[in-house]
């Protein structure tokens, strides 16, 4: 065992821990801060990976822009303490729980198996760089790329259009009044 | 040996700037009270030299009051993220090009990462977490939309910020910030080829930190506090050393971006000697930065608070167009010359 | 040296965690961070095949999943601001006009 694998394994450790919490907290703003540790670990797997710019973008995007959009809207809906994340273990629940499982042991059954002996590629170091990333984006992959602005302007304008104050017949804008 | 040396480096930055820090809140309260014709503090030590080692121990000793139904845990945490991200952006600043002990050249910069200015930003879009958080967590109105502000604002100027910062990547071609400072310092400084850019920087960077025209977190007049109405003790300390650290990172920004880092025009620094050489580095990128807190003061106590849809409009409307335009107009330029 | 199956089964696990609360929760907010966290236990073994194998593609696909997420979780909770207008509440078990 080197030390790298022990750190690995810590961190995974961590990684599934958080996401479990993530989803077994009561306050959504809880659920929300162990998504953003996760995404965290996750951030720093990738560093293990070599891929630099992939990981920081995965900060600046993920943990700096999108949790906090997803603050905010817990915050604005003063979803604080509400009870609706409660565990009611009912049939279906637990069904889906079960196949959950389920489906875990027949991908790691296949995975467990699928060990080449392999190291990072020679490669890895060089290809997470944002040179190569750059690179490899504006010349084999220019059109995925621009339409990809033109899926970010639609986002925007659907994003404004849906939560502009037009629908005013709504309980909340009656509750205001 | 490359931990211990790191460490070391770490270590002695750390306490630089804490204790710069802790002075600049000093110049801050003396610079408002010249401005407003007082004298300021000066009670403490010869011409109020002492102050900060007074505030900083009234701030340890005090108790920290934490709200009844507040969140313990998250309140705790919050000023610990607000210091964290503040502090460890300082950690691929180059103040200076590098010094010389018994024959080993040694860096004068914590982390020479590639990515160094992606890194800066990623830790700035973590700023946030600290702010909102600790409005959220003290379970007070007030708190609440301060932190509420805080994250729409700094989401809001955080893409003008990104935007305004690629001309100049455009311009050196890389993201390391020792690198940048190198292609300064033997031509032009950057804020030559990149004005309107740095227009754009120097606004987001004044919402980002927070500081007026743009503290709406904090407003006092409508919001009390703002987001550490109530904090207390050091974990109130730790938001304001985070402000002020904040201040310093976004001004050695400006200062490697645009104004040359550590760099002089017309001056050899081969013919220095090392060692001599960092001295002098050193002191010049101090001054630099020196100047732009002052402009960070000055602004301050001149201008008065925006209002939030102003804030808003500017920052969607004037800012981002602006920064898309100089980008565009940075690219047709370089296309043009080459 | 870690074997590439180990970083496989991590985003397999991350995976059946986001599957379980997807299927198990009652709040829209939360089912979307399970969502968010389903994509990144793609993106882990994305870049781990790009990684083991030598090739920037698996990067690049993850870059283009962050641009769609982004756009995804703006849409997304545009519309969870809605239903909350609308319905005060985001239990989607309560969102059941559709429902025959």
């Amino acid at each position: 065992m080197n030390l790298e694998l022990i750190v690995f394994l810590i961190l995974a450790a961590a990684a599934v821990v958080s996401a479990i919490l993530v989803i077994t907290r009561k306050n959504p703003v809880t659920s929300a801060l162990y998504l953003v540790l996760n995404f965290f670990i996750i951030a720093v797997l990738y560093l293990f990976l070599r891929a630099q710019f992939i990981a920081v973008i995965q900060i600046t995007v993920y943990a700096g822009a999108i949790m906090v959009l997803f603050l905010f809207v817990i915050m604005l809906l003063n979803l604080g303490d509400d009870r609706l994340m409660k565990w009611k273990f009912n049939s279906t629940r637990t069904i889906a729980s079960l196949m959950g499982l389920a489906l875990l042991a027949e991908i790691l059954f296949y995975v467990i198996n699928f060990t080449t002996g392999a190291g990072l590629s020679p490669q890895a170091e060089s290809i997470g760089t944002v040179e190569s990333i750059g690179k490899a984006l504006y010349a084999g992959y220019l059109f995925p790329f621009e339409i990809t602005s033109v899926l970010l302007l639609a986002a925007i304008v659907g994003a404004i259009f849906l939560s502009k104050k037009q629908i005013s017949d709504g309980p909340m804008e009656k509750g205001n009044e | 040996m490359i931990a211990i040396e790191a460490l070391i480096k770490i270590v002695v930055l750390v306490v630089i700037i804490l204790t710069i820090v802790a002075y600049l809140v000093l110049l801050e309260r003396k610079i408002s009270a010249y401005m407003q014709d007082r004298i300021g503090p000066n009670r403490v030590g010869p011409k109020g030299l002492f102050q900060p080692l007074a505030d900083v121990l009234k701030l340890v000793l005090k108790e920290m009051i934490v709200p009844a139904k507040a969140n313990k845990f998250i309140h705790a945490l919050a000023p610990v993220i607000s210091i964290t991200v503040a502090v460890g952006a300082l950690a691929v600043i180059p103040f200076a090009n590098y010094i010389v002990i018994g024959g080993q050249k040694i860096s004068l910069l914590i982390a020479n990462v590639n990515i160094g200015v992606l890194y800066i930003l990623a830790l700035s879009s973590l700023g946030v977490y600290g702010i909102t958080l600790s409005g959220w967590a003290s379970n007070n109105k007030y708190s609440l939309l301060g932190g509420l502000r805080s994250s729409a604002q700094m989401i809001s100027y955080e893409l003008s910020l990104g935007l305004s910062l690629v001309g100049v990547l455009m311009i050196d071609g890389t993201l390391q910030l020792d690198k940048i400072t190198m292609a300064q310092s033997g031509g032009l400084w950057n804020i030559i080829y990149q004005p309107i850019g740095f227009l754009v920087f120097v606004t987001a960077a004044f919402a980002e930190t927070n500081r007026l025209p743009f503290d709406l977190p904090e407003a006092e007049p409508e919001l009390v506090g703002g987001y550490h109405t109530e904090y207390s003790g050091m974990r109130w300390g730790l938001f304001f050393l985070s402000e002020y650290t904040n201040m310093i990172v976004s001004s050695a920004l400006m200062v490697t971006l645009y104004f040359g880092g550590w760099s002089l025009p017309f001056v050899n620094y081969s013919a220095l000697g090392a060692n001599l050489a960092a001295l002098v580095q050193f002191v010049t990128f101090f001054a630099k930065l020196g100047i732009l807190i002052f402009v960070f003061m000055w602004v301050r106590w001149t201008l008065p608070r925006f209002r939030y849809d102003q804030l808003m409009n500017v920052g969607w409307k004037i800012m981002l167009p602006l920064a898309i335009l100089n980008l565009l107009g940075t690219g047709a330029v370089m296309l043009a010359l080459k | 040296m870690i074997p590439l199956g180990y970083y496989i089964a991590l985003s397999a696990a991350l995976f059946i965690v986001g599957v379980v609360g997807v299927l198990t929760l009652r709040n829209a907010i939360v089912i979307f961070m399970s969502v968010e966290l389903m994509l990144n236990s793609a993106n882990l073994a994305l870049i781990a095949f790009s990684a083991y194998s030598g090739d920037a593609a698996g990067q690049i696909l993850v870059f283009f999943v962050i641009a769609v997420a982004a756009a995804e979780s703006a849409v997304g909770l545009a519309i969870i601001i809605a239903l909350f207008r609308n319905k005060l509440t985001v239990n989607i078990d309560e969102v059941n006009v559709l429902k025959w």
